[in-house]
């Protein structure tokens, strides 16, 4: 019994998925843990003290930073997206509660999301299509909340040629189809 | 239009959502203030032609309620604040 129930991936496949479009590379990721980090009011720094101890990169504004385990980016005014491999951090909530306490909310996202990270030379006109984020003069390390034909998403910039979306797990199958036919209509 | 964020700078009006004048989030206390207050604070709206504070929603940025100062003759914005300041300032706990 066991050995039939295995994970899917948010595309309903036993392995993630892989697209090779042209000069552009989209690659489901399925080996990182993601959980929320909100300060509770009053506590901010206290979480911030926590999280350096711990090596949980908590950036300012619009920033994603990655630490040697965890990485992190903003999403909100003392709200962080917190990342970490899935194989060490499967239950990522048991992982960090204890680090910040009584101090910050955490919450579970890995299953919430699906992650594509995109690989390409010239992801800026593949960018300018999909969504208002004005990848060519974002700095590396930019991220924002956006929205992918009318999916919700958020997007992060690690170099001119290499991006993360995160978009919704329900609408996966959708996302990638979005990033397959925008990227096809580039060639 | 654009909407200068006061976190994340110039944002395209798309990504918000309007919900209407600022005083939205003066709610009188339903269960001291008399019915003339509470009808007052839901049902009646100033329209005015010219500066209006209105609450702005960044849906599909990071979430924050705005309080947005524009011109409705000219659309030109003068000043945004975040909501949660707004409410500070005004001696509110959150």
């Amino acid at each position: 019994m066991a050995d039939t129930l295995h994970a899917l991936t948010a595309l309903g496949q036993a392995a993630p998925q892989t697209r090779v479009i042209g000069p552009y590379r989209i690659e489901e990721r399925f080996d990182v843990a993601l959980a929320s980090v909100a300060s509770r009011r009053g506590r901010e720094a206290e979480v911030a003290s926590a999280a350096a101890a711990a090596g949980i990169p908590l950036p300012g504004p619009a920033r994603f930073t990655a630490g040697p385990l965890y990485a992190g980016f903003w999403v909100a005014p003392e709200m962080w997206f917190v990342e970490a491999p899935f194989a060490s951090h499967e239950d990522i909530v048991a992982v960090v509660k204890p680090i910040f306490g009584e101090a910050a909310s955490i919450t579970e996202q890995t299953d919430a999301w699906v992650r594509f990270d995109v690989l390409g030379t010239n992801l800026a006109a593949l960018v300018e299509k999909l969504c208002n984020v004005d990848f060519a003069r974002a700095a590396d390390g930019y991220a924002t909340r956006t929205v992918i034909e009318h999916m919700g998403c958020y997007l992060i910039r690690h170099t001119s040629g290499a991006l993360t979306i995160y978009g919704g797990r329900s609408s996966a199958q959708s996302l990638l189809h979005a990033l397959e036919v925008t990227a096809a209509s580039l060639l | 239009m654009i909407i200068n964020h006061p976190i994340l700078g110039p944002r395209d009006s798309q990504e918000f959502v309007y919900l209407g004048a600022a005083e939205m989030m003066n709610r009188p206390d339903g269960m001291s203030a008399g019915i003339e207050e509470f009808h007052e604070w839901l049902y009646h709206r100033d329209n005015p032609a010219g500066e209006h504070r209105e609450l702005w929603y960044h849906e599909q940025g990071d979430r924050s309620w705005l309080v947005v100062t524009r011109n409705t003759l000219t659309h030109e914005i003068s000043r945004v604040e975040l909501a949660r300041d707004v409410a500070k300032a005004m001696g509110r706990s959150k």
